[in-house]
């Protein structure tokens, strides 16, 4: 882990009418970190990482990407939305979907080429799911479609990746070929943050951890700040029942 | 006012009634297209039942009319489950399929059926006095008055003895099959209490203004109020003013009666639509202002006492961090400190006692996240205000 | 005049020329656009737009008093859109569904036109006869210009749709992710939306207000059965359409008396109907026969189980045992033990049958092959 700053977050505030979902969220993540973001259900973590993404207009505060505004830093950023998100009947190839991860640098009306192509077929053969490369998406297992979007964000060539609930309703095998994956993202120097449901693994997984309840309830290195206490302010007293889940 | 006058009238209030309570609960339910689709697609139906049957106030033609509404239902439904098409697409593509039928049908026996195109659009309302119902030799009056009131009375009958089931349904799927309603049984019975008022109501109204009838007093009393009971009266109300009123405009214009009363039923809607008090666009654009400032101010408020260091509460910090435009970061500050929540000293903001405790009381709201709490927030924000 | 002679007539006759050429160009527009309508989950929007184009068909005619059919069609548009835009600021402002935005606007706009149009009706101008043709539509009214009309916006939508390819692609499939990428969204948005309201009025006087949005819908839906491309379902939708606009019209022109809406709108549902049941991949005919195979290969597996459960007791696997002892297995008919057969897992006799080795080892790897499946 380096010193330098991949995320700063300023003062960050959303509400949906007077509902506050995050509220004056500071957050500072060093480069080359594997990141959870942990806390109940409604506590804003999907909403963290898109109003850091300006999917979503926060009511105030700032985002930088290595020192410099988001909107300027795009480029070094690449996003893996909840797999609920997107229509699956689309009819597209996994192919396909792994090229639209070269359109952001691409710009307006360029078209991929060969260049991009070979990426995304590295990106596919990375993630193991080559040889399903001409299938429909919607003839992939939850699993499979999963690697496939995790592939996307990878052909970005990003510095930092955010990634929704990526285990979401993944087999074992998967879970483990992503999580392989991201360690190897944080060995390379990218910083990768994950919005995550399963407090058991966390240990095991990540290396740096962020409570979320609203507020921001702490962050830190997993060893130093992965604590009862801190487990019992997020999640309330009966955290317990929650790890066990 | 002449007879035939108060008979139009009469008929064009019986059947916005009986229009009006089927189409609150289709409005409830989310279902407000199948009005449209089953509008639609009965025509088929009615045309060839008036081979059979040579009349369209017939019962039977009524019955068979409404019988294709509900296999449209059913065919829809058949379609969404093979998966082929997305939800919307598969009404999409059964009503217009059905209508060409029926149109094709009416213009290959142009001759031989007393309905032309027009009528298939707007009804014949001008004419409905014209046929009359005979009970052994006395004429008792128009046959869709008679035909229409049977189907209105048959609906606030089902609407009486199965409210409470209606009600459970609409708001809770998953309570109504616990308490042992089929929610399947009231669908379909909602449907076909549907096709029968559109069938009905075809003659007076034709196709398409029957989906006005149905879903514009259900929408416009859903602006105003969310109680049921509510709901139906006001529904009510508003078909029969819209009906009432309709009939005038259209006979000082010489145009569609039938057109006239869905623009009247447009003009209430977009009037409601303005202007209600809680959900109309006005006020809700109003409060979203509002909030914003609000919600803005107690942001700023949670921010100073999250940080007691000077420079995260120097005002250019502020500006800086919070990502404010120059004018809204000023209006923000200005309302606080004309609250004598803050203080300024040079160019470093503090909270006064007074902004202490309004923002204590505001982060127990957000850690308990308990509406309770808002209320008094509310208030405290509306004497700021003034 | 019958269809036939239609088609022969077809190149010699200018006017029928002009008119099929303009139902021709109009179907593909409706088809290539229509493919992102149905994508975006709009299908109904496009009815809802149609209805609300028919009071500015009115309006325009009653400020300009002209029957043009480019002013019209203006008026149309401007209807159209703000029908449109207030959809979408009523389920944005308020707590009203989509569905019921999208009726409402489709009934009221559409009553409003009619009040109008009758209104217009009973007035003494001598040109008020024309504006019927926008309800169910008459291609038989499309004269030279109208087809210019058409050709010059299917060629813009063409061009804008090649051009934005990539972006309109990514944001109908996922829009948080391309707003990530740092598309402006909302200019795809409007971009494609603003198409689809021109292809919908564009067809009003072909097809008619009424039916207007299954021109959008029917090829759409049909294309996207055969294929699992966006670019080959966009050119399908294109071909589908362009088809029914021409056998439409050419039917309805056959017939006396018959609008061109309905009769498009038919056979475009005939190519729905015939891909929903005859896609090789998707259709219901492919996907019932494949269904059955499975439950018959796996009643018969059911049957191989049961039978090597029985061998296995045996030394000899394939020594004969009587038929008799399958008869308290459920699923057992003498057409599975021929099937078996067939197969070469078994051989029969009178009384009796036994497995095969071939028999043996499909039994033994089934349950591996299961695993695998998972």
């Amino acid at each position: 882990m380096s010193e330098k700053i991949a995320i700063q977050v300023d003062d960050l505030t959303v509400a949906y009418n007077y509902k506050p979902v995050l509220w004056d969220i500071d957050l500072v993540v060093p480069e080359a970190v594997l990141m959870a973001i942990v806390g109940p259900n409604g506590a804003g973590k999907s909403t963290l990482i898109k109003s850091i993404l300006g999917i979503i207009d926060p009511i105030a505060g700032s985002v930088s990407i290595y020192g410099k505004p988001y909107k300027k830093q795009r480029q070094l950023v690449a996003y893996v939305p909840q797999k609920g998100s997107v229509d699956w009947d689309f009819p597209t190839t996994a192919l396909d979907v792994v090229m639209m991860g070269t359109y952001g640098t691409l710009g307006w009306i360029k078209r991929p080429g060969k260049k991009e192509k070979k990426a995304s077929l590295e990106a596919l053969e990375k993630v193991g799911m080559l040889s399903f490369k001409n299938r429909q998406i919607s003839q992939l297992s939850g699993g499979q479609q999963q690697r496939v979007f995790l592939a996307r964000a990878l052909v970005q060539n990003a510095s930092i990746y955010f990634m929704d609930e990526p285990f979401q309703g993944v087999d074992a095998t998967t879970e483990i070929a992503i999580i392989n994956i991201l360690k190897e993202l944080r060995k390379a120097g990218k910083t990768v943050v994950v919005v995550h449901h399963d407090l058991q693994t966390v240990p095991e997984y990540f290396d740096w951890v962020t409570f979320l309840n609203v507020k921001k309830i702490a962050t830190g290195p997993v060893k130093d700040i992965f604590n009862d206490d801190n487990l019992t302010k997020t999640y309330g007293i009966n955290y317990k029942v929650a790890v066990n889940k | 006012m002449s007879n035939p006058q108060i008979e139009i009238q009469l008929i064009a209030v019986v059947v916005a009634v009986a229009c009006a309570i089927p189409g609150v609960f289709l409005v409830l339910r989310k279902m407000s297209l199948i009005s449209d689709a089953i509008s639609h697609s009965i025509l088929p139906g009615l045309v060839l039942g008036f081979f059979i049957t040579q009349d369209l106030n017939s019962p039977l033609l009524i019955i068979l009319a409404a019988f294709t509404g509900i296999i449209t239902v059913v065919l829809v439904e058949w379609i969404q489950k093979t998966g082929l098409v997305k939800e919307d697409t598969a009404i999409g593509l059964v009503f217009p399929a059905l209508f060409s039928v029926g149109v094709i049908l009416i213009a290959k026996n142009a001759n031989d059926v007393h309905l032309d195109v027009d009528a298939v659009l707007l009804g014949e309302l001008a004419f409905a006095p014209f046929d009359r119902l005979m009970v052994s030799g006395m004429d008792v009056g128009p046959k869709s008055l008679w035909m229409m009131g049977l189907i209105l009375v048959i609906t606030v009958t089902l609407l009486l003895l199965f409210f409470k089931e209606l009600k459970i349904s609409t708001f809770d799927v998953g309570l109504s099959s616990a308490l042992g309603f089929s929610p399947a049984i009231l669908h379909y019975g909602l449907m076909s209490i549907s096709s029968v008022t559109v069938v009905g109501a075809f003659e007076a109204v034709g196709a398409i203004l029957v989906v006005a009838l149905m879903i514009a007093p259900a929408a416009t009393s859903y602006l105003l109020t969310s109680n049921l009971k509510k709901m139906l009266v006001l529904s009510v109300l508003f078909g029969v003013f819209s009906a009432i009123t309709g009939y005038w405009v259209a006979h000082w214009l010489d145009a569609s009666i039938a057109g006239s009363i869905s623009t009247m039923l447009g003009l209430v809607f977009l009037i409601v639509y303005l202007f209600a008090p809680s959900k109309g666009l006005i006020a809700v654009v109003y409060r979203q202002k509002q909030q914003q400032i609000e919600v803005s101010l107690l942001t700023f408020l949670l921010h100073l006492n999250n940080h007691t260091e000077e420079n995260e509460r120097h005002l250019n910090h502020l500006r800086e961090h919070i990502n404010w435009q120059k004018i809204k970061a000023k209006s923000v500050v200005d309302l606080a400190v004309r609250n004598n929540l803050i203080v300024i000293n040079n160019q470093v903001v503090s909270l006064t006692e007074k902004g202490n405790d309004f923002t204590s009381i505001a982060l127990d709201y957000i850690i308990t996240n308990k509406d309770e709490k808002i209320e008094h927030l509310k208030d405290d924000f509306f004497l700021f205000r003034g | 005049m019958s269809i036939t002679e239609y088609f022969n007539m077809l190149f010699t006759d200018y006017t029928l020329g002009t008119i099929t050429l303009g139902t021709a160009v109009l179907g593909a527009i409706c088809g290539m656009l229509g493919s992102f309508a149905v994508l975006r989950k709009q299908s109904l929007l496009g009815d809802a737009i149609s209805h609300a184009a028919l009071p500015g068909i009115a309006v325009a005619f009653l400020i300009t008093g002209a029957k043009d059919s480019n002013i019209l069609l203006l008026g149309a548009l401007v209807s159209g859109l703000i029908g449109t835009f207030w959809i979408h600021g009523m389920t944005k402002k308020t707590h009203l569904k989509s569905d019921t935005a999208l009726g409402l606007v489709l009934s009221l706009f559409f009553g409003f036109g009619m009040l109008l149009l009758t209104f217009i009706q009973k007035q003494p101008n001598a040109n008020q006869a024309g504006l019927d043709k926008y309800l169910f539509g008459q291609a038989a009214t499309l004269v030279q210009s109208d087809v210019i009309l058409m050709i010059v916006v299917t060629a813009l939508a063409l061009i804008v749709m090649l051009l934005f390819w990539k972006e309109f692609k990514i944001l109908l499939f996922d829009a948080d992710y391309t707003k990530t990428l740092g598309f402006n969204t909302k200019f795809i948005d409007i971009t494609i939306t603003f198409f689809i309201v021109l292809a919908i009025v564009l067809g009003l006087q072909t097809v008619g207000v009424v039916l207007m949005s299954a021109m959008l819908l029917a090829p759409a839906a049909a294309a996207r059965q055969w294929t699992n491309r966006l670019s080959v379902m966009v050119f399908l939708a294109a071909i589908f359409g362009a088809f029914s606009g021409v056998f439409g019209t050419a039917i309805s022109a056959s017939q006396n008396n018959l609008s061109t809406g309905p009769v498009i709108v038919l056979v475009a549902s005939v190519f729905v109907l015939f891909s929903f049941v005859f896609s090789p991949s998707r259709g219901i005919l492919f996907r019932q026969l494949r269904f059955r195979r499975n439950r018959r290969d796996l009643k018969l597996k059911k049957t191989l189980q049961f039978m090597f459960g029985i061998a296995e007791t045996h030394e000899n696997i394939s020594h004969p045992h009587a038929i008799k002892i399958l008869n308290n297995f459920q699923g057992f008919a003498k057409t599975s033990l021929r099937a078996l057969e067939e197969k070469e897992w078994i051989t029969l006799d009178k009384q009796s049958w036994a497995l095969t080795k071939k028999g043996f080892e499909e039994a033994q790897t089934m349950f591996d092959k299961k695993d695998d499946n998972e």
